[in-house]
């Protein structure tokens, strides 16, 4: 199998890692975890204080996706920089 | 390398986190812990940290070419913590992306990158914090990678092919990290399984995601620079 194949198949199987929960369970919240986490401290510590809060948090959910969109492009910039000048080396340079 | 693309390296994923700095669904929440453990994990923390700065120095210094990979393993992270996947347990949370960088660069080295990424979570998407930057170092950024390097290198030595070694230890470095944060949790506030059905529950299948995702990225450097692979010792 030649690589890109098999490295299709592989983010195929990924994607489907991701959906399958959205049909399996369309009633869930789909929450963070952190989240969760939290709402069980305030539950079963409801007298713990939290003793420090972010010095800066996103203004709204919208600016919150575009630095996550950001993030996720300029990362998979750099990652596609890398890996397309590797394998646009000269074929002798192939191991 | 000239001096230049060894600052571009090194800038470039600076720069990405400084202009986006991932959102973390996971990692224990600012002033969550109390003054005691959040200290007391920043103290564990140092050591690795500073290991890790003179492991990336020697390293490069060895072997300059390995700095593009380098900044790959941190683009690599900062991808994967950006993607905040549904689970089959119906909450989300996200991939942490250090396996790759421990497979090739070890643990210590990995452990700086880790640190990168999470203080501009907490600085900029208020996500972890700086409070509980050392507990979430502790878990993301040490434990997790000790575990993918240690698994990886067990593997290589029982002779398992290059790709399922890195998959297994991707994966469960994945998860090791979450059943940490569990555990940091529980010690404090007691209620350990909720905690650990909480957040490594919904990561299994993330860190089989997280698994497949490396082996893709491995797949290519093993056909492309399998010579820098060889001398990181990866292979």
């Amino acid at each position: 199998m030649k690589l890109w194949q098999k490295n299709l198949i592989l983010v195929l199987l990924v994607v489907l890692i991701a959906a399958v929960p959205l049909w399996l369970c369309r009633d869930a919240e789909f929450g963070g975890a952190d989240g969760l986490a939290e709402e069980l401290i305030v539950e079963t510590h409801p007298d713990y204080e939290p003793w420090f809060s972010p010095i800066f948090e996103p203004a709204s959910g919208e600016i919150e996706s575009l630095l996550f969109a950001l993030q996720a492009a300029l990362g998979a910039g750099v990652i596609g920089f890398v890996l397309g000048r590797m394998t646009a080396r000269k074929p002798e340079e192939k191991a | 390398m000239k001096r230049s693309a060894w600052k571009l390296c090194f800038l470039l994923p600076m720069a990405l986190v400084l202009l986006t700095a991932p959102a973390g669904a996971m990692h224990i929440m600012e002033g969550y812990l109390p003054a005691p453990w959040a200290f007391g994990w920043m103290a564990v923390c140092i050591p690795f940290v500073v290991t890790g700065f003179l492991s990336i120095k020697k390293k490069t210094a060895r072997e300059p070419r390995a700095k593009v990979l380098l900044a790959m393993c941190g683009a690599f992270a900062f991808v994967l913590s950006a993607l905040k996947i549904p689970s089959v347990f119906g909450s989300c949370s996200h991939p942490t992306g250090v396996g790759l960088g421990a497979i090739l660069f070890g643990p210590t080295a990995t452990t700086v990158l880790g640190l990168i990424v999470l203080l501009f979570q907490a600085l900029l998407l208020a996500h972890g914090g700086l409070t509980t930057l050392g507990a979430n170092v502790f878990s993301m950024a040490i434990v997790g990678p000790f575990v993918s390097f240690g698994l990886y290198a067990l593997l290589k030595k029982a002779g398992a092919k290059p790709a399922l070694a890195v998959f297994t230890a991707a994966a469960l470095g994945d998860l090791a990290t979450y059943v940490t944060t569990s555990i940091q949790l529980g010690v404090v506030y007691g209620n350990f399984l909720q905690y650990l059905s909480i957040f490594a529950l919904t990561q299994i299948p993330l860190a089989i995601a997280e698994g497949l995702l490396t082996v893709v990225v491995f797949n290519v450097l093993e056909k492309y620079a399998k010579e820098d692979l060889r001398a990181l010792a990866v292979l």
